[in-house]
């Protein structure tokens, strides 16, 4: 069980949260003006990274706020988390 | 004294006698003794049949690593636990323990049939013999291969026990109290660190515990080990943990432990749990978790009376056992010099001594001569003798051409192997920390740490036991150092002073896999049945990785994780392959490291604590009336109300004409309910569903329809508008959570700038339907003055008032096609609502009814229910939904998916209804169907029925289904293919009763 920071409560077990997938993947502000292949891409390709991935967590069982977090997925350590709509910080790239 | 106990020493209790039973036969042991020690003590050796070939097998080693010595051991009918170690089970008065795995007795076992045939037998057998007749397998081969394989039984009463759970957070957990850990504790509590000590054994001390002639400090080893645990049990930062062992190692330095409490003691106390799973959050784990004597690779090494040599040395010291009198030890490594030594002290008389290495003029093979014992060096075991018990070895020199030579027989009534002390690496495995490959030592050692972890000892490969201590000091103080961030004072240790040679790994001089003697039974893992030739045969049938030769010849499968198989196995896979070891590759280490009892993981959460139930406020109220329940989620629903005996059947029928005659009283509290408030609401409304909502006014409800971005249809439910920034979404019984979870997510990551609130309200609103008829005969004398009149509040109007005083919203929906009304009232007022309604109701016929009354009344009126009728692939025209959406809006999610060609094609899977060409048949929901009939498999399937029921209204039966271009094929005979034949139905409109809603509109 991961032991996940969260930026507005601090740290609380992975029971308490749920997982979003693959962070900083925006909906396109007007999807009308977005192709079909763009669409499905959207929807559906998400990277398989090795390494540092960024992605969503919600605390779901606790503020109820999503964030976002940098974990290494060949270790799972957590390397940082930061609220939704900042920019993942770059030295812990 | 039996006859095998020594007089005096070891650690047992000589004034506490214990008396227990091995199948059925009496035997005393004492406090102190494991099953095994006490066993050994009256001579008996023979413990249990092996897994695939029933051959008799021994005690080989003294821990938590043994193979073979599985039995079961039997408190009542209940508790009754197999497959525990023997080595490990402590003895109490009035043990009863069995061996397994034979019939019709230990001693005579005709499964022992299964060797002649061994043959058969080999790697992979599964998949090569046994094959023909084919049917044969499922019928006779297998079912018998099953019951000649395998361990103990289990009970099949249910676990009477109690199994207690703990949280518990520490700055370093150290696993393993022998010399490393507890140098480790006693240094990171120095320190101040908050510590967690486990250890899988009764007593501390690991290693020690078979070192009588150690000095440390000054000290004997007991000495030393028990004034550090007392200086440990007195610091109140410090908590020990004994019987308790590290079984898994999970991310983030989460550490599952297993304390057992109860299975040492004669009578345990009435209430104390039998077990405790401890999940420990540890700032800094220590890894101290020692080494593993490995068996040596010889024809017949399994016998009973063969044993590791390390195991000899435990009982002896420990146990003051003698396994054996006339002994012949067999050796890779220096270590059992110490032993042979410690045995002949003890009046043991070792026959011979063999150094399997080619080296014969070692000085220690020449002191061991001086103590009269024979020994010699470059010579093998090639075979043993003896049926329940070893009588004898045959040994040989083998020359350069691989000839036996000067082959000679010893008899003897017990052997000592050893090939070399393994790091006991599978925690650190676990954590995923890499494993490095040590020449020298021929093993594999923890390398890089993946999480904030440290080895300590001789399971990272430091030999001796003075360096042991030093390393867990170190260990200890760096892990309190880094978990208090304090500066690492680890420099400043404190010194040992030891005089001893405690077992640990060693460098071997010679390549692990040339200590191997090819031959017939030449056992690698010994739980599993693996041999030498089945690993020959894995590498020449072309495999090659060692995690396709585990897989083929199950080797280091077995319950045990190959802790005595797994490295004689990759040495000799290398060797055939002939590649280096750390090219072969080390197979993963998975917890739990012993095996752990479901019911310690099931913990509280069993019968009625197994699930959370959640009960409507009207609950009560169904009960008096005598419901029948379903589970809907965690949710107890009303399923019917059978009245004088009624079936199912009977009662949905009586209830369904009731609210098509009269009225019907429903409780539909489960409903999902979201309040959606804010400046914003109505904008928010826009773009998640569907519809359009800027135009609904406040007093007014609409159907509306959610989908993902991808198109397809998400949840349902009837949204009211009860003010201009208000709007009072329901959602599906089991779609509630997802879909405030869906709201949630688009709100705060994809329109922060919204201004708008979700609130979950399910659990505020007791929700009852009143449907049928004479709905609003029985509600408007109840609503204090409300004008509930067609005109004032026509279908789909919503409005606030009181019922008898009672806050209320008020809904005019129908779900069943009959005049209706949704009644909200607080949670709190719900059951007297309930009942004061029923009351009023029943001059009129009102009748409860439940959720299988409401599908048939749905159904008949073709309303879908989301996750029935639909399945995650259905658009909202697929369901016959696009009236619902709104056509002027620029987007909505799932808008644009919806626009891509696929989800237009007219082929599609379309809802339509169904009529049985027979009216009695009801089809079965899930049924296939297809459009010509007799048909053969591979059959063209277009579709499947979603609901279907016996209506009693129509005095037909009714179904829908999804079908390719359904609305295309009206009036279309298709068929429902079924094992008793072929079921013809017609295609119809999937709306049967009242297409006109002329009921509603009332």
């Amino acid at each position: 069980m991961l032991l996940i920071h969260c930026p507005h409560c601090g740290t609380r077990p992975e029971l308490e949260f749920s997982y979003g997938g693959e962070a900083h993947i925006a909906r396109p502000a007007d999807p009308s003006q977005v192709s079909d292949d763009d669409w499905a891409s959207y929807l559906y390709l998400r990277s398989n990274t090795k390494g540092v991935h960024a992605e969503r967590w919600r605390h779901v069982r606790g503020c109820g706020r999503f964030f976002n977090a940098l974990r290494d997925t060949t270790t799972d350590r957590i390397l940082v988390t930061y609220k939704a709509g900042e920019k993942p910080p770059g030295e812990a790239r | 004294m039996s006859a095998w106990r020594l007089p005096s020493g070891g650690h047992i209790d000589r004034s506490r006698p214990l008396r227990f039973t091995f199948d059925g036969r009496s035997y005393t042991g004492y406090a102190g003794d494991t099953l095994a020690s006490a066993l050994l003590a009256n001579g008996v050796h023979l413990l249990g049949r092996s897994f695939k070939y029933h051959r008799p097998r021994g005690i080989m080693t003294a821990g938590p690593e043994e193979p073979c010595a599985l039995v079961t051991v039997r408190r009542d009918e209940a508790r009754c636990t197999p497959n525990l170690r023997a080595t490990q089970v402590e003895l109490h008065e009035g043990l009863c323990a069995y061996s397994q795995n034979r019939w019709p007795s230990l001693a005579f076992d005709v499964g022992q049939i299964a060797e002649w045939f061994s043959a058969l037998l080999p790697a992979g057998f599964y998949y090569k013999t046994f094959m023909w007749p084919r049917s044969a397998w499922h019928k006779l081969y297998e079912p018998l291969i099953r019951r000649t394989a395998g361990l103990g039984k289990a009970p099949k009463l249910a676990d009477p026990d109690r199994y207690a759970q703990q949280y518990a957070h520490c700055d370093v957990l150290i696993v393993g109290a022998g010399p490393a850990g507890l140098a480790a504790a006693q240094e990171a509590a120095a320190r101040g660190a908050r510590v967690i000590l486990c250890d899988e054994r009764a007593h501390s001390g690991g290693s020690l515990l078979a070192d009588d002639r150690a000095r440390i400090d000054g000290q004997t080893s007991a000495e030393w080990v028990d004034g550090t645990m007392a200086q440990l049990r007195a610091n109140p930062r410090v908590r020990v943990l004994q019987r308790t062992t590290a079984f898994g190692y999970f991310p983030h330095n989460l550490m599952g432990l297993s304390e057992r409490l109860t299975d040492h003691l004669a009578a345990p106390p009435p209430g104390l749990a039998r077990e405790r799973l401890w999940q420990v959050r540890a700032r800094e784990v220590i890894l101290a978790t020692g080494a593993i004597e490995q068996p040596l690779v010889f024809p017949g090494n399994d016998r009973p009376g063969i044993m590791l040599g390390g195991a000899a040395l435990h009982y002896l010291k420990h146990h003051a056992v003698l396994p054996g009198r006339r002994v012949v030890v067999a050796t890779a490594c220096d270590s059992a010099y110490r032993v042979a030594r410690a045995l002949q002290a003890a009046g043991a008389q070792i026959v011979q001594f063999i150094d399997l290495r080619p080296q014969t003029d070692r000085p220690a093979l020449a002191a061991l001569r001086e103590l009269g014992i024979r020994c010699d060096g470059d010579l093998r075991i090639v075979g043993t003798r003896g049926s329940n018990r070893v009588t004898g070895v045959d040994i040989a020199r083998i020359d350069a051409t691989g000839a036996a030579r000067e082959q000679r027989s010893i008899d003897c009534d017990l052997v000592l192997m050893s090939g070399g002390y393994v790091p006991s690496v599978h925690l650190f495995s676990q954590s995923r920390g890499r494993l490095r490959y040590d020449e020298t030592l021929q093993v594999f050692v923890p390398g890089e740490s993946a999480e904030r972890e440290r080895s300590a000892g001789a399971c990272r490969g430091i030999a001796g036991l003075a360096d042991a201590l030093q390393d867990g000091a170190r260990a200890g103080a760096a892990a309190a150092s880094a978990a208090l961030g304090t500066a690492d004072a680890s420099a400043a240790n404190p010194a040992f002073t030891v005089d001893a040679a405690a077992p640990t790994p060693e460098p071997l001089d010679v390549p692990r896999a040339s200590v191997a003697m090819h031959g017939p039974k030449a056992f690698v893992d010994f739980q599993h049945d693996v041999t030498l030739r089945d690993l020959d045969l894995a590498v020449r049938e072309g495999f090659r990785s060692i995690e396709h030769i585990k897989r083929y010849t199950t080797t280091g499968m077995a319950t045990d994780q190959g802790k005595t198989s797994n490295l004689n196995a990759l040495h000799h896979a290398a060797r055939e392959l002939g590649q280096a070891v750390p090219a072969v590759g080390l197979t993963t280490f998975r917890m739990p490291y012993t095996p752990v009892t479901f019911a310690s993981f099931a913990g509280q959460a069993r019968g009625e604590l197994f699930d959370p139930v959640r009960r409507t406020p009207m609950h009560d109220w169904a009960v008096q009336h005598g419901a029948v329940f379903e589970d809907v989620g965690l949710w107890k629903r009303a399923r019917y109300f059978p009245r004088d005996n009624e079936d199912m059947h009977a009662a949905v029928a009586r209830e369904c004409r009731a609210v098509r005659e009269h009225c019907g009283i429903f409780d539909a509290s489960t409903l999902g309910k979201i309040a959606v408030v804010g400046p914003d609401a109505v904008e928010f409304m826009n773009r998640m569903y569907v519809n359009e909502w800027s135009k609904l006014a406040v007093g007014r409800s609409k159907y509306g329809v959610l989908l993902r971005d991808d198109g397809f249809v998400y949840d349902d439910g009837v949204v009211a508008r009860v003010a201009a920034d208000r709007f009072h979404v329901t959602t599906t019984t089991g779609g509630a959570a997802r879909v405030l979870a869906m709201m949630e997510d688009y709100r705060q990551t994809e329109w922060a700038d919204l201004k708008v609130w979700l609130t979950s309200t399910t659990e505020e609103w007791a929700v009852i339907a009143l449907q049928g008829p004479r709905a609003r005969d029985i509600l408007a004398p109840l609503v204090d003055g409300l004008d509930i009149s067609a005109a004032a509040l026509p279908h789909m109007g919503v409005v606030e008032g009181t019922l008898q005083g009672v806050p209320m919203l008020l809904f005019r929906v129908s779900f069943t096609g009959e005049l209706g009304f949704e009644v909200n009232v607080p949670a709190a007022e719900g059951a007297k609502v309930i009942a004061a309604l029923h009351a009023a109701g029943e001059r009129f016929g009102l009748t409860p009814y439940g959720t299988e009354t409401m599908h048939v009344l749905r159904a008949e009126k073709g309303f879908i229910i989301i996750g029935q009728d639909t399945d995650g692939t259905v658009t909202p025209d697929d369901v016959g939904l696009a009236w619902a959406i709104g056509k002027s809006k620029r987007d909505f999610v799932g808008k644009r998916a919806l626009a891509r060609p696929s989800m237009q094609q007219s082929d599609r899977k379309q809802l339509v209804g169904l009529r049985t060409r027979d009216p009695h048949i009801v089809l079965e929901e899930g049924a296939q169907i297809v459009d010509t009939p007799g048909q053969r498999a591979p059959m063209t399937l277009i579709g499947h029925v979603t609901s279907s029921y016996a209506s009693a209204t129509l005095g037909h039966s009714i179904a829908m289904a999804v079908i390719a271009g359904g609305r295309a094929r009206m009036g279309h005979t298709l068929y429902v293919p079924m094992p008793g034949g072929e079921i013809p139905v017609e295609v119809c409109s999937p709306v049967f009763y009242d297409p006109q809603g002329a009921r509603l509109n009332v």
